[in-house]
């Protein structure tokens, strides 16, 4: 076996190379982390359209003005934080009886853990939370007030799972959410125009 | 002397060829997860809210954003950033516009607006925007927080 003359390429500098490359990409990468909330909003509205009338108890009416106080039901001024609660209670209510729903093709809500206070919403299907902000509303507050209420759909949603599957929500196939999500507690927030 | 140069000779130095591996790993890692800033921000960074009923935008290609935030200069007033260049509001329809251009036809109802708003913004400009986006029928919108609680942001 003839010995090969030609020594090995030294390689010691290849880990300053890498290094140098290494360290171009630690300055530039930008770990963004993309999350935020989802909403989708309502299409354009032909302007001729009359807009179903809801009754006032299935109306849970958020009014955030531009001191970023939040007003709920024109009656109680509530803070950030208790938001979450009074939703739950007014979604969760479930006040309607067969006989009063039977006109829009509603069952009795049989999963509500409400009250069933006669002067709150029906259902789940028909309660609307209306959030009604102030032009000089900031936008800390609008984003926490967003998320108390989608929290409050959130909360409801996983108790549900829970108790009928034994996971949570998350945790639940795709057909088994979008059930949920359909038929048992629809999200339904809408936003009116803001006041100058 | 002798002495202590032969026990130099019986201690070989530590190996080190394994550190380009372990480097080039690491590099590689870097290279995977790094995401080049497309655009540069030419209004101050927006600080944005928390929120904790947070989802992750999935595909990064499917997403648009628009920052909202006070210039550099600190006039008042909020100042909107499409591409790489402050606009006013009625240049969100042509930016949805060229972005829709970028995709294909399946793709379009699936194209997401990410607003990227400071917290101490009004939400009478991004009501301006969302307006904006409705008249061109760009319906899902992302309002960008960081995860932490919500009730953190009123302070």
């Amino acid at each position: 076996m003839a010995r090969r003359d030609t020594p090995e390429i030294n390689a010691g500098s290849m880990a300053d190379i890498a290094f140098l490359l290494l360290i171009f990409f630690l300055v530039t990468t930008t770990m963004d982390t993309d999350i935020g909330i989802s909403r989708k909003l309502p299409e354009k509205q032909d302007p001729n359209v009359v807009p179903p009338i809801l009754k006032e108890k299935n109306v849970f009416e958020v009014n955030v003005n531009r001191n970023d106080e939040i007003l709920v039901e024109s009656d109680t001024y509530m803070q950030v934080k208790d938001l979450r609660e009074a939703a739950m209670k007014f979604i969760d209510n479930g006040g309607g009886t067969t006989a009063e729903l039977q006109g829009a093709g509603l069952t009795a809500c049989t999963w509500c853990e409400g009250d069933k206070d006669p002067s709150s919403s029906d259902h789940p299907k028909k309660a609307v939370i209306s959030l009604q902000s102030d032009r000089g509303t900031s936008y800390a507050m609008y984003v926490a007030v967003q998320n108390e209420l989608v929290g409050a759909y959130t909360d409801l949603r996983n108790k549900y799972a829970k108790k009928k599957f034994g996971r949570s929500f998350e945790d639940l196939t795709g057909i088994q959410q979008e059930e949920i999500s359909k038929n048992i507690y629809p999200q339904i927030i809408s936003e009116a125009e803001p006041t100058k | 002397m002798a002495k202590f140069g032969k026990k130099k000779k019986g201690m070989p130095a530590v190996n080190t060829a394994a550190l380009p591996d372990i480097v080039f790993m690491l590099l590689f890692f870097f290279m995977v997860t790094t995401v080049m800033r497309e655009t540069e921000l030419k209004i101050q960074n927006p600080k944005l809210p928390s929120a904790d009923q947070v989802k992750k935008l999935e595909k990064k290609s499917l997403v648009s954003y628009i920052y909202v935030g006070k210039s550099k200069d600190n006039t008042p007033g909020d100042k909107i950033q499409l591409n790489d260049r402050i606009s006013n509001v009625g240049d969100i329809k042509s930016f949805i516009y060229a972005e829709r251009a970028q995709h294909s036809e399946q793709e379009i109802p699936l194209l997401t607006t990410s607003i990227k708003a400071d917290s101490k913004s009004s939400v009478g400009t991004i009501t301006d925007i969302k307006l904006q986006l409705r008249d061109v029928n760009a319906l899902k919108i992302n309002y960008s927080t960081t995860k932490g609680s919500a009730v953190d942001n009123i302070k």
